[in-house]
């Protein structure tokens, strides 16, 4: 555990120490004017030295210190995947992520305003002096400084959100094994690329919202005079509006190119030296860590791989464990020799044991719930299969996952009908209006942490929001117009939306550590034809053969179901991993190639291997190459 | 040092090789054998009439089509779709009556610029400026790609099937065991310039393409002859073609591209279809790959004077700078411990000794290559009149056992006196690594050999497969007694049916000897 903590400790000094190049960069590249090429670089080396240049840049450091402390805190190893539109809500609505967007709107005000002090000119301060028209000097907002301030929250808060929704938290482990540099090398133009599209969407989306709510300070003003508190009427004095400039709530005054560009370029400052920590965090964690097979000390001994195996949590060293087994398995004869041997006194095969029963308990784990929703998929939307099917999934350890619920809910909601004319006619003649359905919708509603609160003006606020950021205007004013018509047809139209295959890559969701125990077995199993020598793993492996060829036939069986076969739309201009996306098929080829990996190794010494006779009819083929 | 002077002559035209059987080449006249050959399932012959060939490329056929005159809006779209950055440039360059002046003047201008830089890059690496049909031709395995009307085979690592390339972009396989002949065809399917079998796996086969690499699924148990293009799968990358180079890593786990335009090399998840660019500086491009058989290295050559070893488990890579050409071939032996390649313009195979454990490569690995055989042009007299034979190496390959070493020979095209040739060596590892001669291997009188390939597990010795400039396929067995420890692991393979389809008394002849 403390490696991870030293890990993320490291990434996180990497990136304060990738802080002060970033930040020239971006002095650079907002002080720069092609006509005072000297001036430019005067400004900046002035900047530089000056106090609150320095300080500015240690709240910088500070913020990406806790952007950091965030990522450890936030990460996981196992995407948590929402089957539909409603669950997604119900994930951003939940008071864990509700927080991280608020700390991240926070920090983002914090970022924006180190900007505005290093791009200086217009946007240094919050009030400027002025003189009212009867000639009284006065301060007055500086509504410069104040959008500044505005886009930085802004883009904080939808950098959270995004990060929610392409579970950007998500942190994959690598089939190419790699060092950091040459991947931190690798990775940085797409991050920057992607730093910069992205603020590229989020200043759009700011000006129009901008552009409708900017009356809001002026309001805010209002309401202060109105107030009696002293302080805020202070304030409010302080701070008088100068009408006469251009008001920068209208078209004409948002049109500004210089405006546009700063406020793009401080949102990619932002996002870059985010992303850049989210990046190194990543590297860092998934870095391969080579665990002892065996101890001599047996103070060491839950350092050892096959105690790490079977422990639960973390999951992160449960992944990194299996990874090195993986790894061990291909490319180190001696260790693998040391998972052959047997203990001293009493000579039992005790590492082999614990890595081969934990390996297959995961894969039977994997077939068991494979068969579990294959079962509810063939009852489709029946009560019974959902009982039962609850039944099934409820006794399963914790090692999986948070949406099991949903994953059903997918299945029951399975009939695609265009949201659209659902939403005119709700209720009568709308196949969701069966009783039967209701019954099936309600518990999956209630189980979700949101319930209760949909009513709320709190929703009605955001949603509207959130989607015009990720769809568009359509779904602007189909939310706008659900929310006004039928609120119980509300929550079935939205779980009618299921984002399609989702429920399959919560099955497989994950699968990485079931590819690890697949390719970790196969290599052991085709290394001991030739290096185990006590003949230990001849014991298991009929069990092995068998775990196998169960698991290739519920993942057979389960491809054909519809969408599991399809494949996801490719993204490639995002920080978030869709990793978790395609693992299923990553475990379908790798279930292939260990089982062949088996075969071809043994041969027709199989034959003498103790299985069923229908496991060995499924064995022949795959010894013929028919598979 | 072995070299061509100690081979036996080659043979007179009219005869074709045979075997090895006893230490020696066998052959005999064509006519009879031919008629033997045509009997065996595997033996095939395409001729070039028989192939329905693009009587034109796609992209004329826009003059099919009545001229039609769009905005320039439109038209600026199609060109940014079409042609990118410098096809809207040329657009609004040539469109010059419509736009106003200082846009089509700085576009040119702009236009100008860039092809003043690529003029000079491509004078950095010559082969840039070839097109993608000249590239495919330049790099490939294959002698006369072009030309050539099987334009890639491969295979099947574990059973007795393999998927043969044509001329006319289709890809045919054949199974003895199965009377169904399943053929592929796809939209991007063209110019292949390589295919090869995923190892552990029955059904995907990769295919190297102009402009992406495709990922087919046969299955082996179907029945269709024409599998549907949505089983294949496609991989691209941007500036990533053409694909002149694959290859699976042994555990079947990675697939590797390379193009000479891009200097980056994709590892690819296939099943996930994602890729992680591998990059270097230098070298142009990438032009051949070769895993080594053990997994743990992969030749990488590039288009300029300088090839890498790669080390495949953190992905570092070893410099090797040539002093005359490109590294043009090279193979592995089986046990990954040695590397045979070739280099354009001389006449020589080099080879380098890796003995250490993976992961230190860079540390102690050989310091220079040493000159294993000597393959300059030598001259032999037959009754047909002088022969020269020798010169620079289209490519090489090593049987799996790491016994024999085959060797495609250029030739001179032009020269009726100088036959391209595949020249076969015997291989030792131990006490010392040599090359020791073997023979010539020659097809029907007029016929060159174009690609070859070694049988991945035949019983009995090793099996070259070659495809002959007429179209026609043939398989040359060579029966010898493996000297190195049996190998583990392949016994999964089912007998050949081959032996029963040669003359019984070479079966016989070769069991005494094992006797």
């Amino acid at each position: 555990h403390q490696v991870i903590c030293w890990r993320a400790v490291a990434s996180i000094a990497w990136a304060v120490l990738l802080l002060p190049p970033i930040t020239l960069v971006f002095v650079i590249i907002s002080k720069f004017s092609f006509l005072h090429p000297i001036q430019t670089i005067s400004e900046c080396l002035y900047l530089l030295t000056s106090a609150s240049g320095i300080f500015s840049f240690i709240l910088l450091c500070g913020v990406i210190l806790i952007v950091g402390f965030l990522h450890l805190e936030y990460y996981t190893v196992i995407p948590t995947i929402a089957c539909s539109k409603i669950a997604l809500l119900g994930q951003l609505l939940h008071p864990r992520h509700f927080i991280n967007s608020l700390v991240h709107c926070f920090m983002g005000v914090i970022v924006a305003w180190c900007c505005a002090v290093t791009m200086g000119l217009r946007y240094e301060t919050l009030g400027y002096p002025c003189t009212e028209s009867d000639g009284h000097p006065q301060m007055c907002l500086n509504e410069y400084h104040l959008i500044l301030l505005l886009a930085g929250a802004f883009v904080g808060f939808s950098h959270s959100l995004l990060g929610v929704i392409y579970n950007m938290n998500y942190v994959s482990f690598h089939t190419v094994q790699q060092y950091k540099y040459l991947r931190f090398k690798r990775c940085l133009p797409l991050v920057v690329k992607c730093s910069a599209t992205q603020a590229l969407y989020s200043v759009r989306n700011y000006i129009v919202m901008y552009l409708f709510l900017g009356k809001c300070p002026f309001f805010m003003n209002k309401m202060l005079v109105a107030q009696p508190i002293h302080l805020l009427t202070a304030l409010n004095n302080f701070f008088q509006i100068d009408y006469s400039v251009h008001p920068l709530d209208s078209i004409a005054g948002l049109l500004d190119l210089s405006l546009l560009y700063h406020l793009w370029s401080s949102a990619t400052f932002l996002l870059l030296t985010w992303n850049i920590t989210l990046l190194l965090f990543r590297i860092f964690v998934t870095e391969v860590y080579s665990f002892p097979v065996q101890s001599s000390f047996t103070e060491d001994s839950h350092q050892c791989l096959p105690k790490v195996l079977t422990e639960k949590q973390p999951m992160i060293l449960k992944f990194l464990a299996l990874q090195d087994l993986a790894l061990l398995s291909q490319h180190s004869p001696s260790r693998r020799c040391e998972v052959f041997s047997l203990s001293q006194p009493g000579g039992h095969p005790h590492n082999w044991n614990a890595i081969s029963k934990e390996c297959l308990s995961l894969l039977t784990d994997l077939t068991q719930r494979l068969v579990a929703y294959h079962d509810t998929v063939a009852t489709n939307g029946r009560a019974k299969s959902l009982s039962s099917g609850k039944d099934l999934m409820s006794p399963r350890p914790v090692f999986l996952m948070k949406t099991p619920a949903s994953v059903f809910a997918r299945s029951v909601a399975g009939t695609p009908q265009s949201p659209l004319t659902s939403l005119f006619t709700p209720d009568l003649d709308s196949p969701f209006a069966s009783p039967a359905l209701r019954r099936l919708t309600a518990p999956v509603d209630q189980c979700s942490p949101w319930y209760g609160t949909v009513q709320s003006p709190h929703i009605m606020r955001r949603a509207p929001k959130l989607w015009s950021t990720s769809t568009g205007e359509v779904e602007f004013q189909k939310s706008n117009i659900s929310f006004s018509t039928h609120r119980s047809s509300n929550i079935q139209v939205l779980s009618n939306e299921v984002l399609p295959e989702a429920s399959s890559q919560a099955l497989f969701a994950d699968s990485q550590a079931h590819i690890w125990a697949l390719e970790g077995l196969s290599y052991l199993v085709q290394a001991s034809f030739s290096e185990d020598q006590f003949g230990v793993v001849q014991t298991t492996l009929p069990s092995i053969l068998s775990c196998m060829l169960v698991l290739q036939e519920a993942v057979d069986r389960h491809f054909k179901l519809p969408h599991a076969s399809s494949k996801p739309v490719r993204s490639t201009s995002s920080m978030g991993d869709s990793t978790y996306k395609t693992l299923r098929f990553a475990l379908r080829a790798t279930l292939k190639t260990a089982i062949y990996r088996i075969t071809t190794t043994f041969g027709d010494h199989l034959n003498a291997v103790q299985i069923s006779a229908e496991h060995r009819k499924r064995l022949q083929q795959f010894l013929e190459y028919k598979e | 040092m072995c070299s061509l002077a100690l081979f036996p002559p080659p043979l007179p035209s009219g005869q074709t090789t045979l075997c090895e059987s006893n230490n020696e080449l066998l052959s005999g006249a064509s006519t009879e054998d031919r008629l033997k050959q045509e009997s065996s399932p595997l033996s095939l012959h395409f001729p070039r009439e028989s192939l329905k060939l693009h009587s034109r490329t796609e992209s004329s056929s826009k003059a099919a089509f009545l001229d039609h005159s769009e905005t320039l809006w439109m038209r600026s779209a199609a060109a940014w779709r079409d042609g990118g950055f410098t096809g809207l440039l040329n657009e609004i360059t040539n469109s010059h009556t419509e736009v106003p002046k200082w846009l089509s003047m700085s576009s040119g201008c702009i236009l100008a610029l860039l092809r003043w830089v690529s003029s000079f890059h491509g004078s950095l690496f010559p082969h840039l400026t070839l097109s993608s049909e000249d590239m495919i031709a330049e790099f490939s395995q294959v002698l006369n790609w072009s030309d050539c009307v099987v334009r890639a085979f491969a295979w099947h690592p574990h059973t007795d099937k393999f998927a043969v390339a044509l001329l006319d972009d289709s890809i045919k396989i054949y199974n003895p065991k199965s009377a169904t002949t399943p053929t592929l065809k796809h939209r991007l399917q063209r110019s292949v310039a390589a295919v090869q079998w995923k190892p552990l796996c029955a059904s995907a086969l990769a295919v190297a393409c102009q402009n992406c690499l495709l990922v087919w699924h046969v299955d082996p148990c179907s029945l269709s002859t024409r599998p549907s293009s949505g089983c294949a799968q496609v991989l691209s990358h941007p500036g990533h073609s053409p694909v002149t180079s694959i290859a699976w890593s042994p555990s079947g786990s990675l697939l590797l591209s390379a193009s000479p335009m891009d200097s980056t090399m994709m590892v690819w998840d296939v099943a996930a279809e994602s890729c992680v660019p591998l990059q270097r500086v230098g070298g142009g491009g990438v032009s051949f790959l070769s895993w080594s058989p053990d997994g743990s290295h992969v030749l990488a050559s590039t288009p300029s004077a300088l090839f890498r070893v790669w080390e495949t488990r953190m992905w570092t890579c070893e410099r090797w700078p040539c002093v005359k050409g490109r590294c043009q071939s090279g193979c592995w032996s089986p046990d990954g411990s040695r590397l045979l390649f070739t280099v354009q313009g001389e006449m020589v195979i080099y080879a380098l000794t890796f003995t250490d454990a993976p992961g230190q490569l860079s540390h102690s690995g050989p310091q220079a290559a040493a000159v294993v055989a000597d393959l300059s042009e030598t001259t032999f007299s037959t009754p047909d009149g002088d022969i020269v034979v020798g010169g620079e190496i289209q490519s090489l390959v090593w049987d799996p056992r790491g016994e024999r070493l085959a060797v495609l020979l250029k030739g001179d095209p032009q020269a009726a006196d100088r036959p391209a040739i595949i020249a076969v060596f015997k291989t030792r590892a131990n006490p010392i690594f040599e090359l020791l001669p073997c023979g010539f291997v020659q097809g029907e009188a007029g016929a060159e050999p174009r690609l070859m390939q070694f049988h991945p597990n035949f019983q009995h010795g090793a099996l070259l497969t070659v495809c002959w400039s007429n179209g026609r396929i043939t398989h040359v067995p060579f029966y010898f007694v493996s000297a190195g420890v049996p190998h583990f692991g392949l016994s999964g393979s089912p007998l050949l049916p081959h032996p029963q389809q040669r003359p019984a008394d070479f079966v016989n002849q070769s069991q005494h000897h094992h006797l």
